[in-house]
């Protein structure tokens, strides 16, 4: 091979940058992190469910709660229809939170794991008031 | 022809972890195909570039495009016609980062009277600047599922990317720039009947491939949600050589998942190459020294040589006796 003083130093420095989450994480746990559902409020309710299932609130709570804001803040209706048919107030401080009231290993647990960086906290102040 | 076959691969790409997530087999798709594109991609180029870096350059073959070094008075372009590793590395910065020899893409017209003329035609080295690099930065973005804690430059990169979200709507610019640049670059092929003429089926299947990377990726972020706890997760779980496949995250990541691995697997036989194959462009990497220092050709061998004064001394008697003039006169 021709010009090996060039091209392998190159090559190792591209490959380490390619392969740094590899490194960057060796020997450290990489586990997600468990919800934690136990507050007091919860452990109080008869029947353990959220207004839709788990699987929607996963991967659409965001949208929803946007939903919530564009329909209270600017149209004035207050009202969420579930699709079981039961009514919720659109509030995240008194819907959401009032069963979810440990926001740091709710809300935070998943959204520092995959850094999301919503910005309901820039107003909102989260646990309980 | 070329445009129907690439297009119908695709389908088919789409197809494979569509079908395969209603057959249960995440495992497969979440970490089998991942793992093994990503060896295919890293050893492949490894082996593209150890056979480039094998084959002999034996002459200078630079292509310039400034004034070569000369008299003292003659003013020289340094980076443009480097003489030295510093002006060469100048000049592939230029053309790594910011296309150069694209930037000179121009078109040839006749003019009525009959004169050439060369007209300004940028558009294309603006489309695969924006391709490129929001390309880049996606891929930077992207580090945010793999690494615990988020680097700064990703990070920063991410609130600068997402400078136009409002509200809770995110939006990544990039997101819209390299759906412009690939746009350009395919409706190019499409319209223009010279460039269509030299478009094969592997021209069409890149951009299509990356077409579809970008859409599923678009999808899944502002439509179609997938759970992204559940894809960091899952990326992490891989990183870290532990593979844990979470449940239901969604079809649509699966098949953003198996396009990415496609894409990568294909790369070091495809005409991708071209990134890493500008580096090793005898064209671009070398210094125009052709005369200025002496270039020994690699595969030279040691040749046997018998000089005129051992001739002279091995037949110099029979020389004289035939009466021929000598070198030596003993």
């Amino acid at each position: 091979m021709y010009d090996k003083k060039i091209i392998i130093p190159i090559l190792a420095v591209i490959v380490v940058v390619l392969t740094y989450p590899i490194w960057s994480l060796f020997g450290k746990g990489a586990a997600a992190p468990e919800l934690d559902l136990n507050t007091p409020e919860i452990q109080a309710l008869a029947e353990k469910e959220c207004i839709e299932d788990t699987e929607f609130m996963r991967s659409n709570h965001m949208e929803l709660l946007n939903e919530w804001r564009i329909k209270s803040v600017r149209e004035g209706t207050n009202v969420y229809v579930a699709s079981d048919g039961q009514e919720y107030e659109m509030s995240l401080q008194n819907t959401c939170l009032s069963c979810h009231s440990n926001k740091e290993n709710f809300c935070d647990s998943c959204h520092s794991y995959a850094e999301v960086n919503p910005d309901c906290w820039d107003c909102h102040v989260g646990g309980e008031l | 022809m070329g445009v129907g076959f690439s297009l119908l691969m695709i389908v088919l790409l789409v197809l494979i972890p569509f079908l395969g997530v209603y057959a249960g087999l995440e495992y497969v798709l979440g970490v089998v195909f991942p793992y093994l594109a990503f060896s295919i991609f890293i050893i492949g180029i490894l082996y593209r570039i150890i056979c480039w870096g094998r084959s002999p350059v034996p002459f200078r073959i630079p292509t310039t495009c400034g004034q070569q070094k000369s008299h003292d008075w003659i003013k020289a372009d340094p980076v443009e016609n480097p003489t030295t590793a510093f002006g060469v590395i100048l000049r592939m910065v230029k053309e790594l980062f910011f296309f150069r020899s694209l930037f000179r893409n121009n078109k040839v017209k006749i003019t009525e009277k009959g004169h050439i003329a060369y007209i300004w035609e940028k558009w294309l080295w603006l489309a695969a600047i924006l391709f490129h690099w929001s390309f880049f930065i996606i891929i930077i973005r992207h580090l945010r599922l793999f690494t615990p804690k988020t680097p700064w430059l990703v990070s920063f990169f991410e609130r600068m990317d997402g400078f136009f979200g409002f509200g809770m709507y995110s939006f990544y610019f990039t997101d819209l720039l390299v759906v412009i640049g690939l746009a350009y670059l395919l409706i190019r092929r499409l319209v223009i009947p010279m460039v269509r003429y030299v478009s094969l089926a592997a021209d069409y299947f890149v951009l299509f491939l990356i077409m579809g990377i970008a859409f599923s990726g678009i999808l899944m972020k502002y439509f179609v949600r997938a759970d992204v706890a559940g894809v960091k997760e899952l990326a992490m779980s891989l990183v870290a050589f532990k593979p844990v496949v979470p449940v239901d995250i969604g079809s649509i990541f699966y098949i953003h998942l198996f396009l990415v691995c496609a894409l990568l697997a294909y790369f070091p036989f495809s005409k991708l190459m071209h990134g890493p194959g500008l580096l090793l462009s005898p064209t671009r990497n070398m210094a125009n020294t052709n005369r200025m220092k002496r270039h020994i050709n690699p595969w030279n061998y040691p040749v046997k040589v018998h000089t005129y004064e051992e001739y002279e001394e091995e037949f110099g008697k029979v020389m004289q006796a035939a009466g021929l003039p000598l070198d030596k006169q003993s």
